[in-house]
């Protein structure tokens, strides 16, 4: 029963992120809960941002995953606590670093005007960097450049 | 009239719909590139708050109705949200002043919904709290960019401020629909949030070289369902496909 559990627990946890699939979703945090009773799966989500379109995605990638290993799958939204990127696991953030996006830097989002926070390229770890937009591809990344390699990159906003 | 937690929340949601909407309106017409991912990007945050919210006012309700039917198969009239939201983008600084004004309510609003008995609404507050944040920033920069900057970009926004800080009265304001979750510590108390946010926006103004107005002046009649014709075009554009395909999924 309990290795059951674990199984399930594992299927869930490593369906990829649609938009980051370098990143499991377990590796992102957004997977609370697990409860398994016989075959029947009820899983609480923690979407990441209110406006994310990947949270519909995921879900249905999870509920997929799920059912391929035999498990009959619910999906449960939850919103409290409300998901922080300080859930992001330490492989999730190494994963992220290698894949050319650079992981978030500290908890509380800072609300001084042009406050500056230091974010490292993700490919020559120079501290000279700058943030071009607050805005990139998708809602959860920055987009900054690096001053020493000149490369553009993404960095993963903290929330 | 039996208090009716549903109701009281579309003023909420229908803020961050139709602001959501304005927003998605900038998406490839805006003035650099950068502006174009972020002004839809703030949008697609209030639209997913708005989501959340919709939907919990139809659980409460126990209907059948969906997220879809309140935003897409309501009519201008059926609408709550306050009069600033709707206001057209105009041009850049009417837009970005907006949003400031807008998001330093937000932010606090949502602050003050962490304390609420309502589960649900702490989860909402929790999330969109800290997208606000990044909006003030973003917002905020920009109108100290925009004030403190030519003599164009500080005209273009001294006219925004003329425009539309007379509509910021309104978001204070709390209505009947509200009065009864006000009392009962599920929704924050509106008029308590005026001093510090009136505080934020002096500070902002004063380093974007802008006077704040003295004028007193007010226009009211948003929550009340009373609205300017320009929320009639938003919705029509915003409500057409939905309401052309009836019923069709995804």
């Amino acid at each position: 029963m309990i290795n059951d559990r674990n199984l399930a627990w594992s299927v869930a946890s490593s369906v990829l992120d649609p938009e980051i699939p370098c990143v499991t979703i377990g590796e992102l945090g957004i997977i609370r809960d697990l409860k398994l009773h016989d075959r029947k799966a009820t899983i609480s989500v923690s979407p990441t941002y209110s406006g994310c379109p990947a949270v519909l995605a995921i879900e249905l990638a999870i509920q997929a995953a799920l059912l391929k290993a035999g498990f009959e799958p619910t999906i449960k939204r939850v919103l409290s606590p409300p998901w922080t990127t300080d859930w992001i696991s330490e492989s999730g953030r190494e994963k992220l670093k290698d894949y050319g996006i650079t992981p978030p830097v500290n908890a509380s989002s800072k609300m001084a005007l042009f406050g500056k926070i230091d974010v490292k390229c993700p490919r020559c770890s120079s501290q000279n960097t700058e943030k071009l937009s607050e805005f990139g591809s998708t809602a959860c990344k920055a987009q900054y450049r690096c001053n020493n390699c000149f490369e553009p990159f993404d960095y993963f906003k903290c929330i | 009239m039996s208090p009716d937690l549903g109701k009281a929340l579309l003023e909420l949601a229908d803020d961050n719909l139709i602001l959501g909407h304005r927003l998605s309106e900038w998406c490839g017409h805006a003035p650099m590139l950068e502006e174009d991912l972020a002004l839809p990007n703030m949008g697609l945050d209030l639209i997913g708050t708005a989501r959340t919210l919709y939907t919990y006012a139809c659980e409460i309700e126990n209907s059948n109705k969906t997220e879809d039917d309140l935003a897409f198969l309501r009519n201008e009239r059926e609408f709550l949200n306050c009069l600033l939201v709707e206001r057209p983008n105009t041009n850049f600084a009417h837009t970005i002043l907006k949003q400031l004004y807008f998001s330093i309510f937000m932010e606090s609003y949502w602050a003050a919904a962490l304390n609420s008995k309502d589960e649900t609404i702490v989860g909402i507050a929790g999330k969109a709290k800290k997208e606000m944040a990044y909006h003030i920033r973003h917002s905020g920069e920009w109108v100290i960019r925009l004030g403190d900057g030519t003599a164009e970009s500080h005209k273009k926004i001294v006219e925004a401020v003329d425009a539309l800080h007379l509509y910021t009265n309104e978001i204070f304001i709390n209505t009947q629909n509200t009065e009864f979750f006000i009392e009962n510590n599920i929704l924050p108390d509106r008029i308590s949030l005026k001093s510090n946010w009136e505080k934020a926006i002096k500070s902002i103004f004063k380093q974007a070289c802008i006077p704040y107005p003295k004028n007193d002046a007010e226009l009211l009649g948003g929550r009340l369902g009373l609205h300017g014709e320009e929320l009639g075009h938003l919705l029509a554009s915003m409500q057409s496909v939905h309401r052309a395909h009836p019923g069709a999924k995804w």
